[in-house]
């Protein structure tokens, strides 16, 4: 309390404290990404503490998927993670191959990591158009971002027949192959892919509103990055050179040449920075790989009509765009899986929520909450 | 401030593209033939009876429990028209509940379901969800009238599924010329298929 001589003597009772408000954001709210609620303590304007409540979107998958053999349990991966499905279905398929022993033909390896680096790149435009948004770029950065990922999901409903659920993978293979044109259709879609990258660089990289909005906002070092078990592009942003395709190589991640971009800062800019290079380095794989693909069969000679993996356990974990996302099989030797896990990535990266948003404006939990990249149904599963 | 102008050549390069927005109401986007929105039955325009002989293939494999099936004594089989023993009775399907996963096109033994490859299979909204749930002969009027798309040729000869050829399309529109359907499967074919399936929950 001042005592200018300006103003009027205003009484002051040293009684009366400040309270903290709580704002609840959520759980319908346009900037949480999905059904997400969390209530913030603040002080003014600044966060003194963060609650996420989730859960609003807990469909069992893991539980329904007991219920289903190998095969029907596909479908509940796409909308498990719904903006990566041909991640996540390759994840579940590795993981029913390895448990029951399946080696899928060359080709089927092929096509599912062009379709799944494809996914990544789509979903790295929605984070760049969501991003936008979230910060005020109230549609600009939005329709250029979905203007491209529309070319993305053209492609897969060519392949796959459905533009979001594509349930096209397959434990030994995928269901039928690409259609004729498909490497054309790859080709000009990377290309595509870079043009819009680049309009997104221009339009974000280089602004100094979005650089004020999004520089030192949402830091984390890499020793709570590790603590919280957050992956991906999160993990990466704060510096620590950590791939799953790079460092535990599954499918056929070994064959290409790619760099695994990393920040320094570890705050929400550098998280961007990271996911728009991914964009370029996915291209890359993508065009190594269309060179790469040999012609053949799309499934195994001897492919059983029903799978019964023989009893046992297996974990395997995939690079998704949000992160590492696992999944986690027991057999006991029937034609269903006795538990399925699943390990999701913005799960563990939305932990670090509440580490990165105290200390920072209200508006900037918007930024951070946006800039972790969260899928809520995976989160809920 | 240069930032933000550099920005702006951004937005200026798009104001110069040619705009991608498709009208939708008033135009359609063309829909490719994989198209997957909801299963349909397939009409057997050689002998005028549907190709499903009501055998529960796509009912048990189904993850979302939307099908009901029953089968009849095929009346045209007993008159030597047909070779199928059994035929379909009724058939419902709850489009409210389907998750268009594909698998009873995958399972089918006849190559008597398919999924809808048309712009009817998006535009169903209904103001009663009741109206969601098609029997058979709504099932199967989008083959009568031979409105599905055909996959195309290439495609069709390198993929398969399962080991049979894919897709079932290709019975759309059938013909004279059309491949008859195949022999019904026998009780011992069923029931050991039905030892492969899981069990309905």
């Amino acid at each position: 309390m001042t005592n200018d001589p300006d103003l009027p003597a205003m009484t002051y009772d040293p009684e009366l404290e400040t309270i903290d408000l709580n704002i609840n954001i959520g759980p319908q709210h346009p900037a949480t990404h999905g059904v997400f609620r969390m209530v913030l303590v603040v002080d003014g304007e600044r966060v003194e503490d963060l609650v996420p409540h989730i859960g609003y979107m807990h469909r069992g998958a893991e539980k329904l998927s007991e219920h289903m053999d190998y095969r029907q349990a596909i479908g509940y991966q796409d909308r498990t993670e719904y903006l990566a499905q041909f991640n996540a279905e390759l994840c579940y398929v590795q993981a029913v191959e390895k448990l029951a022993g399946l080696v899928p033909p060359e080709r089927a390896e092929y096509i599912r990591v062009i379709l799944a680096e494809l996914n990544r790149i789509s979903s790295h435009f929605m984070f760049l158009g969501a991003f936008g948004t979230d910060l005020g770029v109230f549609g600009t950065s939005f329709t250029y971002a979905f203007r491209e990922r529309e070319n993305l999901l053209d492609l897969f409903e060519e392949v796959s027949g459905d533009r979001l659920m594509y349930a096209y993978f397959r434990p030994g293979g995928v269901a039928w192959d690409v259609p004729h044109n498909f490497v054309e259709r790859v080709k000009w879609v990377c290309d595509q892919a870079l043009i819009g990258a680049k309009d997104l660089d221009t339009l974000l990289t280089d602004n100094e509103i979005f650089i004020a909005r999004t520089l030192n906002i949402g830091k984390l070092s890499i020793e709570d990055a590790i603590d919280f078990g957050a992956s991906g592009p999160v993990l990466r942003a704060c510096g620590l050179k950590f791939d799953l395709r790079r460092d535990e190589p599954y499918s056929i991640y070994d064959r290409f040449d790619f760099d695994i971009p990393v920040g320094s800062n570890g705050d929400s800019y550098d998280r961007y920075l990271v996911r728009l290079e991914e964009i370029r380095q996915s291209v890359r794989i993508v065009r190594q790989a269309i060179d790469q693909m040999p012609d053949g069969p799309i499934l195994p000679e001897k492919l059983p009509r029903a799978l019964r993996p023989a009893a046992g356990e297996v974990y395997m974990r995939c690079e998704n765009p949000r992160g590492e996302y696992g999944i986690y099989l027991i057999s006991r030797g029937s034609t269903q899986p006795y538990r399925l896990r699943i390990r999701s990535s913005s799960f563990c990266n939305l932990a670090a929520l509440k580490h990165m948003t105290v200390g920072h404006y209200v508006a900037d939990a918007v930024t951070i909450l946006g800039s972790i990249d969260i899928v809520l149904c995976e989160v809920d599963r | 401030m240069i930032g933000v102008l550099k920005s702006l050549t951004a937005t200026m390069g798009t104001f110069m593209r040619k705009p991608v927005t498709i009208q939708y109401p008033t135009e359609h986007r063309k829909v490719p033939e994989r198209e997957r929105a909801f299963p349909i039955l397939l009409w057997d325009f050689n002998i005028d009876e549907p190709f499903c002989t009501g055998c529960h293939a796509c009912e048990r494999a189904c993850p979302v429990e939307c099908m009901t099936v029953t089968m009849r004594d095929n009346p045209l089989f007993a008159e030597g028209k047909s070779k199928r023993r059994k035929i379909i009775d009724e058939f419902y399907i709850d489009y409210g509940r389907c998750m268009r996963c594909n698998i009873c096109v995958e399972v089918c033994n006849f190559d008597a379901i398919a999924m809808n490859n048309t712009w009817s299979g998006h535009e169903l909204s209904t103001v009663d969800r009741k109206e969601l749930i098609l029997d058979l002969d709504q099932l199967l009027d989008l083959s009568k009238r031979k409105d599905l798309q055909a996959w195309d040729p290439a495609a069709e000869t390198r993929a398969s599924t399962e080991g049979r050829p894919q897709p079932p399309i290709a019975q759309v529109g059938a013909t004279e010329d059309a491949p008859a359907a195949g022999e019904p499967l026998t009780v011992a074919e069923r029931s050991a298929e039905e030892q492969d399936s899981p069990p309905t929950p």
